[in-house]
């Protein structure tokens, strides 16, 4: 709980007054003042989001396009950074990636969404980790082509809906957000204010995150809570709502140390990519590839009720060390504690079992599949 | 019976030559839902300021400590099945453990419940 006090320093985000004034317990967070949780608590806040729909305010987030002359050119920009296809993106699709260093090792993850109308040809939209943001925008200064430029957004802010109901919510005020499959993203109104609203997130659930007007951030946020089925979600249940959902949180589960590969999110690696390069550490990822890592992440089920946390090391059942936690917590879905960690190869497969090592004491756990709650995304069935 | 109060939150009522300690209603309200607490073995010998027990929250682990010496007589084990008690009768029926009191002295160095309202409205 020792939280650094800091508090003064802190940039407040569009929606600070009104975490205050629904009684949030502020935090530093990146160098934001952030709410983690709400005075129901984090078990509360994580069940609603699970069972109808949390309001998180993610707007310490960075935002910022990639613009050039035509999408191909802007796409072959971001290309040779990241691993991912976006010279085949479509208009109004989104994608997750990640910035590569020359080492393979991962500088950050990210979503990048084309925009769906015509005029907007050669814009990329970015929304990178608040922790990372100065970095990576350094990183792309220094390396895009001339044609293509940074344009970073500071008056948006960025509110995310998420859960089984956040959609009928949403579109309530948005109706073209019904319209959205998962990791589609358009421009349109909600009540008459122009925002930009993706199918996607960050806690396995269908729902939305919409980038809005800075000024327009609160009554925004207003009318949605104004709607039974939302409460606020601070960021101790957007923890526990992720790792649930097997999904990674930059500096914990990926670093500059860890490639793609052995974060297990290759998916953000599409065929011509992995079978081309042409992208940072291509000699180590595409080895990695066909060679196998060794080490990768895996799911860890732990047997008793004890967490193990960020930072705990992993044996074989011989005492051997192999790896190390790199998230672990409760999961309130699930009733019991979950982790997420780095686990040498050869001890990878599912229903391998393993010791957590906590105060000194062997936790016995289980490698397991992820995510540990299924995903509900709305996928739209393909053509 | 006198309670007690320590500058980490705990809270110890000594009857005699017995104490039962726990952590205060500001203590479990800072935490969080609490899912798992792990008590000492009976018979373990503590210092004060020694790790007694921990405490884990959704967010984070917390360590209980000894707020005096003493030796552990009798632990709450409904807390193992039932962790969520903290939150709901924390300076009730959700004590951590009954300890012998090793060193009486050392009882002056800590608050009582006026000094400690005043210490939590600092904090």
């Amino acid at each position: 709980m020792a939280e650094s006090d800091l508090t003064a320093e802190l940039l407040p985000t569009p929606l600070h007054d009104l975490h205050v004034e629904l009684g949030a317990k502020m935090v530093p967070f990146a160098g934001y003042s952030m709410p983690v949780q709400y005075p129901s608590g984090i078990m509360s806040e994580h069940l609603h989001t699970r069972e109808a729909a949390g309001l998180f305010d993610v707007s310490h987030m960075g935002q910022a396009f990639l613009t050039g002359p035509d999408h191909e050119t802007t796409a072959r920009a971001l290309e040779a950074l990241t691993p991912s296809n976006f010279v085949e993106l479509k208009p109004g699709k989104q994608r997750y990636t990640v910035f590569l260093n020359e080492q393979g090792g991962i500088i950050d993850d990210l979503m990048v969404s084309r925009p769906l109308s015509a005029e907007e040809d050669g814009r990329l939209m970015l929304v990178v980790n608040a922790a990372r943001k100065i970095i990576d925008y350094a990183h792309l200064r220094e390396r895009l082509p001339e044609n293509v430029g940074l344009e970073i957004v500071e008056d948006r802010a960025l509110i995310a809906v998420q859960g089984p109901q956040a959609v009928a919510v949403v579109a309530a005020h948005a109706p073209q957000a019904a319209d959205l499959g998962f990791m589609e993203a358009a421009a349109m109104e909600f009540d008459g204010i122009d925002c930009h609203i993706s199918r996607s997130g960050y806690t396995g659930e269908d729902g939305v995150e919409m980038s809005v007007p800075a000024g327009a951030a609160e009554a925004i946020a207003r009318a949605l809570l104004a709607d039974e089925r939302v409460k606020p979600i601070g960021l101790g249940a957007r923890d526990s709502l992720r790792l649930e959902a097997g999904l990674c949180l930059y500096g914990h589960d990926l670093d500059e140390g860890t490639s793609p590969v052995e974060g297990a999110i290759t998916f953000a690696m599409q065929k011509r990519r992995r079978e081309n390069g042409g992208f940072p550490g291509a000699v180590r990822i595409q080895n990695e590839l066909a060679e196998g890592p060794s080490r990768v992440r895996v799911g860890l089920k732990l047997e008793g009720r004890a967490p193990a946390r960020e930072g705990a090391g992993i044996q074989a059942l011989d005492g051997t060390p192999i790896g190390t936690v790199t998230s672990g917590g409760f999961a309130p879905t699930l009733g019991a504690p979950i982790a997420m960690g780095f686990v040498a190869s050869g001890h990878a497969g599912a229903g391998t079992e393993v010791n957590l090592i906590v105060r000194g004491r062997e936790l016995p756990a289980e490698v397991t599949e992820m995510p540990f709650v299924p995903h509900r995304y709305h996928r739209k069935q393909q053509p | 019976m006198t309670t007690y109060y320590s500058k980490d939150h705990e809270w110890i009522s000594v009857e005699g030559d017995t104490a039962t300690v726990g952590i205060t209603a500001y203590a479990q309200e800072q935490l969080g839902d609490v899912v798992y607490v792990e008590l000492p073995e009976i018979g373990k010998t503590v210092s004060q300021g020694d790790e007694a027990a921990v405490v884990e929250s959704v967010k984070a682990a917390s360590e209980v400590y000894a707020p005096i010496d003493g030796e552990v007589l009798e632990t709450n084990d409904s807390l193992v099945d039932e962790p969520a008690k903290v939150n709901e009768d924390p300076e009730g029926a959700a004590w951590f453990l009954k300890m012998k009191v090793g060193n009486a002295d050392q009882l002056k160095e800590l608050m009582d419940a006026d000094a400690y309202k005043a210490y939590v409205e600092t904090l």
